[in-house]
């Protein structure tokens, strides 16, 4: 190659207007799914505000149960199936290919597709809100036969269109998971092997490999839902022979792999940023990569850990306890590898930095109060209380949307060409991890006393700790703020940011930022090196000088 | 790795040294007091499973606290320690991993985890030991329609009925039924757990147990309460909208009290039982714009002896 026609030059169409549209670049896609599941994100937090104060006190007096159950519902469902997925499809969509040096992904249009099927099942689900009788009020989970009760009878029900709206988010994921699996596997820049591709990738491959073995599985069980519910079908009712729990095993043999499939991609980020900000190799790269599998194959025989009150037998409970345990092991490897990797670093706290710290930090909480629930006789106790509510929101915000904060803060100069501003950053950081510990740490002595999850009124009791989860919640509604500020500011006049402002290793900082259209175009270099090779002086990939100084020839001249 | 051993693993200076051990037995110190605070955290232990599962309880907060102490010890000496200077943009020392650390804490968690589940798998076998929580059985589709033949249960057996949304106890050699739960100290006690609709939870906080009641299915379920009082029956796994109202008082109390107590109950008249959700959808009809759409609440049993869920419980 020849640094002369390197880099391509700019794509012709920058304009805003490419974002509204049918696009088939994956950067332009993975801002769509990111945007968009932030929209979303406002709107589940919304409903959120609404749960802790109807909470704040012990008695159902701020909206009616019907509406409280509705809202519940509904939070969970949009912050999984449109919040979370959505923007780790985004994270995906712009990491990918960029990481692995492809110029977009294997299926353009196929990506695209999966893309919008997203606002469309959400415009059902948020359309669901305003049919006869509400949405849906079951849960996220859907349990029958509560769920095919259908209390007004008409056709089209708050329940069927949830329904509707999640099959239709597994056909979308699934679509996604075929485009990053066969990009990842087919797509790599020469000199790639498995054991050269950063770990991002590695936990990426890993999920997506999850949901295409889980999603069938959901995908069916939702479908014979809808039949109950809408055609008089009996798959899951008693009085007709059917069974409610064969239910519950469909929907959690899924489901709890979709734990995996949120939390993987943030062992990658996390696994990718320590090194960046600590100046040194991830500790222990392959184990790391190894792990990820590891937790994938353990992953899917642990699905009955959720119904152990649900009348398993005994041989079953004990069964499931043990693989559930083995999860913490490829999972402890993970956690020492990163602590490996910060030990004597030389560290830089900013912000990505921050929300990386602390996303591990309640990562740790989280994986002991899992290990807690997941021996049988205390989950016995405490399944289906606050505790369980506390334990996943620990992992769900307090590790997974932390890390993703921290992705979006390290890879916004990459990929809108401008620099977050660190002070705004830094506050929502502080915000954000006091609001989340204040918040889900009293979940768990309420848990403990005995306070079921999913109720819209409390015993006197649980009045004290419930105050102060709803402080915490109303402070994580006020963190949102500095970010949204930060991102809109930036995005419109923040400073330039050069190809490589953190002095990170990888192909992805070998572009310019943004990157052009077709990523490195003809001229995709060899790698030759592991990544984070940080402090060894040994170059990522053939002609690396060159391309840098190109870079920053061009960021001089512009 | 073969130049982590020269710089990072050696220089520990004897002062050093101590330190670290002093800071790991203050962990220990902070971990066993944190194993015996456990307790507190749980209601008051009224059952035979209820020091079972505290001791386990007990046991995984002090490994949990040591663990979590040891991680954030680690992060909060490197976030002192090891910070960059402010004008240093040079590198760390690149150390790539080290391959008997990772053996270590593979092979430490894996027996760790593995101990903490031999441990829970035998409070599992004693508390199927004091009752078995596994003997489910398919209703006969008679029982099915709600005509629970009296004459075929076990003498000593309660039965509980769940509903949308009201508790119901019959205990059918008395000839008795309620909606608050009376059963004597120190007895062994089989229930019989049906529902009329919905997936139920049968969960008794200062018990520790939890079962759910699932329609279609009887199943029995076992316990042994130890301790007077009034505690809190919760409905565990949701039902619907009056769910969060979907309690009951249950009375533990001596046999001679029991005994009186059933014997007083068996000469009270049929009349409608506690249902906190049948009161509360009247209220609502009453209202304009009530809510969104909510299936009705089952009429409130017909029982000898309503009891009361409003007086003050213990847990």
């Amino acid at each position: 190659m020849t640094s002369a026609t390197f880099p391509p030059s700019p794509p012709e169409n920058t304009s805003w207007s490419r974002y509204f549209g049918f696009n088939t670049d994956a950067k332009v896609i993975g801002i769509q799914y990111i945007v968009t599941a932030f929209f979303f994100f406002l709107i589940g937090g919304l409903l959120a505000m609404i749960i802790r104060g109807e909470l704040i006190t012990p008695p159902a007096d701020l909206v009616d149960r019907t509406v409280y159950n509705g809202i519940y519902t509904m939070h969970g469902t949009i912050m999984l199936f449109l919040f979370i997925f959505p923007v780790l499809n985004g994270l995906n969509n712009l990491l990918i290919p960029t990481m692995i040096g492809a110029p977009d992904m294997a299926f353009p249009r196929l990506n695209a597709v999966a893309f919008w099927l997203v606002p469309i099942f959400g415009a059902l689900l948020i359309g669901s809100f305003f049919v006869p009788g509400g949405p849906a009020y079951s849960g996220w989970w859907s349990y029958p036969p509560v769920s095919t009760q259908n209390p007004l009878g008409h056709f089209i029900n708050g329940q069927g269109l949830w329904i509707t709206a999640v099959a239709l988010s597994g056909v979308s994921s699934i679509m996604g998971a075929i485009n990053f699996v066969t990009t990842i596997l087919r797509m790599r820049s020469p000199g790639m092997g498995f054991f050269m591709m950063p770990v991002y990738c590695w936990t990426a491959l890993a999920a997506q490999s999850l949901q295409l073995i889980g999603l069938p599985a959901l995908t069916g069980g939702a479908v014979m839902l809808l039949m109950d519910l809408s055609f008089g079908t009996s798959f899951y009712q008693p009085e007709g022979g059917g069974d409610p729990v064969l239910y519950q095993h469909f929907f959690w043999f899924y489901s709890h792999p979709a734990v995996y499939v949120i939390i993987l991609p943030v062992f990658g980020i996390f696994s990718e940023l320590f090194p960046v900000y600590s100046r040194k190799p991830l500790f222990g790269y392959v184990y790391v990569c190894l792990a990820s599998f590891i937790i994938v194959a353990l992953g899917l025989v642990v699905w009955v850990h959720h119904m152990f009150p649900s009348g398993v037998a005994q041989w079953m409970r004990n069964f499931f306890m043990f693989s559930t345990m083995l999860i913490a092991v490829p999972t402890g490897v993970k956690v020492f590898a990163w602590l490996g990797t910060i030990w004597r670093g030389k560290l830089r706290l900013t912000t990505p930095m921050l929300f990386c710290l602390g996303g591990l930090f309640n990562f740790v909480f989280a994986g002991i109060t899992g290990i807690m629930l997941a021996t049988v006789p205390v989950d016995i106790h405490v399944s289906n209380t606050y505790f369980v509510v506390g334990h996943f929101h620990y992992v769900i915000y307090g590790a997974a949307v932390m890390g993703i904060f921290a992705a979006i803060y390290h890879w916004f100069p990459k990929f809108i060409g401008r620099m977050p501003y660190e002070g705004l950053g830094k506050l929502h950081f502080l915000l954000t991890f006091i609001g989340a510990n204040l918040n889900f740490l009293p979940m768990h002595p309420l848990g403990l006393m005995g306070m079921p999850r999913r109720v819209s009124s409390y015993d006197p009791e649980f009045a004290f700790w419930n105050v102060l989860a709803s402080l915490g919640a109303f402070l994580l509604g006020v963190s949102i703020i500095p970010f949204l500020l930060n991102m809109v500011s930036a995005w419109v006049r923040g400073p330039k940011a050069p190809h490589n402002p953190w002095n990170a290793i990888g192909l992805e900082w070998l572009l310019p930022s943004p990157p052009p259209e077709d990523n490195f175009g003809e001229h995709v270099p060899t790698v030759i090196s592991r990544p984070y090779g940080y402090g060894t002086g040994a170059p990522l990939v053939e002609h690396q000088a060159e391309i840098e100084k190109q870079l920053t020839l061009q960021e001089a001249s512009a | 790795m073969s130049n982590s051993s020269d710089r990072s693993r050696l220089p520990i200076s004897g002062l050093g040294l101590v330190a670290l051990l002093g800071w790991i037995g203050l962990l220990v110190a902070l971990s066993w007091w944190m194993a015996q605070q456990a307790y507190r955290w749980l209601p008051v232990q009224a059952s035979t499973a209820a020091p079972l599962v505290d001791g386990l309880f007990s046991f995984e907060t002090g490994i949990g606290t040591f663990v979590f102490g040891a991680v954030v010890s680690v992060m909060a000496w490197v976030l002192l320690k090891h910070r960059a200077d402010k004008y240093d943009e040079s590198d760390a020392e690149p150390i790539e991993g080290n391959t008997r650390l990772e053996v270590i804490w593979t092979v430490i968690p894996l027996l760790l985890v593995m101990a903490i589940a031999v441990y829970a798998m035998r409070v599992n076998t004693k508390l199927g030991v004091l009752g078995p929580m596994e003997h489910i059985h398919l209703a006969n589709p008679v029982e099915d329609q709600g005509g629970y033949a009296v004459d075929r249960l076990p003498a000593e057996q309660v039965e509980v009925i769940a509903r949308q949304w009201s508790w119901e106890f019959r205990y059918p050699s008395a000839n008795v039924s309620t909606t608050e739960l009376h059963l004597p100290v120190d007895q062994p006690v089989t229930f019989r757990l049906v529902s009329d609709d919905v997936l139920h939870g049968f969960y008794i906080p200062a018990f520790r147990l939890k079962q759910d009641v699932i329609p279609g299915r009887a199943i029995n379920f076992n316990l042994t309460p130890t301790r007077e009082g009034r505690y809190r029956l919760r409905d565990s796994q949701f039902s619907g909208t009056w769910f969060a109202a979907n309690q009951a008082d249950v009375v533990v109390e001596s046999s001679e009290v029991y005994q009186a107590w059933l014997e007083n109950a068996a000469r009270q008249p049929l009349q409608s039982g506690l249902s906190d959700a049948v009161i509360e959808y009247g209220e609502r009809k009453q209202l304009k714009n009530p809510g969104w759409a909510t299936v009705p609440p089952a009429p409130p049993p017909q029982v000898n002896v309503p009891g009361s869920n409003s007086l003050p419980h213990d847990a």
